[in-house]
């Protein structure tokens, strides 16, 4: 027994900012102290609070330490770890509340939250199978292995409401009634664990923190449709979560938890690791399955579906990552349970990835039925530096983005639709007042077009012309009718794609449209950026009567567009200078070199 | 996505294709097979010129059109060498609101090169990644191994001479 346990966060945040050099260095500290044998450092999965890492709390007080250094460490073992003396200056100031220090669930990031997919996270040692048995890990499996039939199992999931959260939000249930119904010899279940959003980890958090939850979970659908191998197709840019599941995936042999008779029931299922290699197109599911097989991932046409035909022209079920971390709890805790959180139409919680301009960029579960303004001003602590919030962009590049009059719509799957965005993985962007719509739609439009595989004709020249008018917009090239023609492109590749990719790649455009359509015109009419992030729209002046003559800015410029002038200012010394337009390359330099904010850009 | 293709003659070493036969041989078998080759052949070599694609279709016996294809498909194969420092910027939606496009630029500015380009010194190459996750620390870097977050533009010209002098 400890008397004391450290929790050092080792998800890729923390990681990122050496939390497992932090890790050894306490361990280091502690035998130097001869504390070896009472305290116990265990380094876990995320915590959610990314922007505060290195993240590192300590029990059975709870002190939540953030942003911690290395040098620190020596301190805290001294003072609170060998005298009992917790250093407040370095704990999450939100914790501390004059004399005393409250528990986190009490903070204004953690109070709102309901951890269910994420409950592990965190909390256990994702690299000990042991951790998660004593959490009623694999509970769920016996449960269903020993009590439970097939059908049983099915309807529970079909009772429980659980939709994918991998972005198209289809039932699980059935899912599984539809693969179940199928005779075949051989069955697959599949994992997609290829989180290709580009700025949403809440899969890989999963991965990290809790590996051995998608395992029980894939074992539970193995048995509720019949098959007996399981394919986890995950990201090779995520080398942590790949080499957790993998111990995870030998431990669980190990323990008769994977592998042939598991529980001594007869029934056998394997799990075997695919690396992705960066397409995200992947995520598409016969895309996925495609790739599984060793080949170009492209998609193919539904029907037949994966149920019917899918990995290597077998039945196939293929689940998201967080909605397998729902399942073992949806079978311990029963259907009504789960389906007791949320919205009518969409059941259980919702993580999302909050990043972007916001003050606590991490990880966050809430109940569906949250609204954004919760998310955005009480979880995630509202825009730094005094900024207006602008938008939220939710599901990618697949997504839309959803202006402040809709902040108060509470998040499902259909509301999101019904505003022009989408649920998607989780990937939850907030944009404040410098963030150009225009921009952030042909950031996408970049994504996708590098993206589309090039199989159908719609996405993969259509794609690019829109994104050959987006360019020209912002560059000041635009004309009303482009913008016309450009909106009319948009529905043409939405209903001629063949996968969800091209169907759903103009949604970023369409949802700017549609709350930002002033942003275009200001590009196309006025020719003016009003973000001021459209670097061919905007110019540079200095204000003269600002300028303290110093010369840095001239110095600075690298085309020699500054020069000096006869003028000078009203109570200052020497002369003001001034930026030939014809020269000027826009850089920025000048601007960012004055320290008398003497330099505007409109 | 637009591959660059090396010019630069095929450097391959005994020993590199004596593992590279193992891996082969490892895989021979599994349904799926050239995936995890190309994975494990890139780890060896670095990157899969011609020559290493070449040695892998008939390693497995399929067509060598058939691992071009799959090599040129996927973002994260590489058909140019990388530098001694690869600096990898991430282009994730989180770290681009926050500027990660001007460090793209001001890296490009202070290597010389483009994005998915190497130096000619075979120093530095530069590539623009997805999403790393890491989208607390954003705008983020990675130099191989080393992670740099909530960087500036003004930073970089400090980062870079650190790994020019090792």
């Amino acid at each position: 027994m400890y008397r004391s346990n450290v929790l050092v966060c080792g998800g890729t945040g923390c990681t990122s900012s050496n939390s497992l050099q932090i890790a050894q260095t306490l361990k280091d500290e502690l035998k130097k102290q001869g504390l070896d044998k009472e305290v116990n450092v265990i380094t876990t999965g995320c915590f959610g609070l990314c922007a505060l890492g290195p993240i590192m709390v300590v029990y059975p007080e709870g002190s939540f330490y953030s942003m911690v250094k290395v040098e620190d460490i020596p301190e805290i073992v001294e003072e609170h770890l060998l005298k009992g003396r917790i250093v407040t200056r370095l704990l999450y100031q939100e914790t501390v509340e004059e004399d005393t220090v409250k528990s986190l669930n009490k903070t204004a990031f953690y109070a709102k939250q309901k951890r269910v997919a994420l409950r592990n996270c965190g909390v256990i040692d994702p690299e000990k199978i042991d951790d998660y048995i004593a959490q009623d890990g694999y509970a769920a499996l016996g449960k269903v292995l020993t009590e439970m039939t097939r059908e049983e199992v099915i309807q529970t999931m079909l009772d429980s409401g659980l939709r994918g959260r991998g972005g198209a939000g289809f039932p699980t249930g059935l899912k599984w009634k539809f693969a179940a119904a199928n005779d075949a010899d051989q069955k697959y279940v599949c994992c997609n664990a290829d989180e290709g959003d580009p700025g949403a980890f809440m899969d890989r958090s999963v991965l990290e923190g809790d590996p051995h939850v998608v395992l029980e979970a894939m074992a539970i659908a193995g048995y509720a449709i019949g098959a007996s191998k399981g394919y986890i197709y995950v990201r090779a840019e995520y080398p942590i979560a790949v080499k957790r599941l993998q111990i995870a995936i030998d431990q669980a042999h190990e323990y008769g938890l994977l592998g042939d008779d598991i529980f001594g029931t007869g029934f056998n299922f394997d799990i075997q690791l695919r690396l992705g290699a960066g397409a995200f197109v992947c995520g598409e599911e016969t895309a996925l399955m495609t790739s599984i097989e060793g080949k170009r991932g492209e998609p193919r046409p539904r029907p037949p579906f994966p149920a019917v035909k899918g990995l290597y022209q077998k039945p196939t079920t293929l689940n998201n990552v967080e909605t397998y971390a729902n399942i073992p709890q949806i079978i311990l805790k029963g259907a009504e349970w789960f389906a007791s959180m949320g919205t009518e139409k969409s059941k259980g919680t919702k993580v999302f990835a909050l990043g972007g301009k916001i003050e606590h960029t991490g990880l966050v579960e809430v109940p569906m039925g949250t609204t954004l303004r919760e998310i955005v001003e009480e979880i995630g602590g509202g825009i730094p530096n005094g900024k207006k919030f602008k938008a939220a962009q939710t599901g990618g590049p697949s997504g839309g983005c959803i202006p402040a009059e809709h902040l108060d719509v509470p998040i499902d799957y259909d509301n999101l639709i019904a505003i022009g965005s989408m649920m998607g993985s989780g990937g939850l962007i907030v944009m404040d007042e410098t963030t150009c719509m225009v921009d952030i739609a042909k950031f996408f439009l970049e994504f996708t077009v590098d993206e589309s595989c090039g199989k159908c004709t719609p996405c993969r020249i259509g794609t690019k012309r829109l994104l050959e008018m987006l360019e020209k917009i912002t560059k000041g090239q635009g004309t009303l009718e482009m913008i016309d023609e450009m909106e009319q492109l948009c529905y043409y590749i939405k209903a001629n794609s063949l996968c969800g990719l091209g169907q759903t790649a103009p949604n970023p455009v369409l949802s700017t449209l549609r709350y930002f359509r002033d942003e275009y015109v200001a590009h196309v009419v006025d020719k003016k950026c009003p973000a001021g992030v459209c670097k061919d729209l905007l110019e540079y002046t200095i204000v003269k009567d600002n300028c303290m003559g110093c010369s840095l800015c001239s110095r600075k410029c690298p085309v020699g567009a500054i020069t000096v002038t006869d003028y000078i200012p009203a109570g200052k010394k020497r002369p003001a200078f001034e930026i030939d337009h014809s020269k000027c390359i826009k850089c920025g330099a000048c601007m960012d070199s004055c320290k008398f904010n003497a330099i505007i850009k409109g | 996505m637009q591959k660059k293709i090396s010019s630069i003659p095929f450097q391959g070493t005994p020993e590199q294709e004596a593992q590279l036969k193992e891996v082969i041989a490892r895989h021979k078998d599994d349904p799926g097979a050239v995936m995890p080759v190309l994975q494990e052949a890139q780890d060896i070599y670095g990157y899969l010129p011609i020559e290493v694609q070449t040695m892998i279709a008939e390693g497995l016996s399929v067509p060598v059109d058939e691992v071009y294809g799959v090599s040129t498909f996927y973002s994260q194969f590489a058909l140019s060498p990388k530098g001694k420092y690869n600096v990898s910027v991430c282009l994730g939606t989180a770290c681009y609101v926050k500027g990660s496009g001007d460090v793209l630029n001001k890296l490009s500015e202070e290597l010389g090169i483009e994005a998915e380009e190497c130096t000619n010194d075979g120093q530095f190459s530069l590539t623009a990644c997805r999403c790393i996750g890491a989208c607390g620390l954003a705008p983020v870097i990675t130099i191989n191994d080393d992670v740099y977050g909530r960087l500036t533009t003004d930073q970089i010209p400090a980062i870079i001479a650190k790994y020019k002098e090792a």
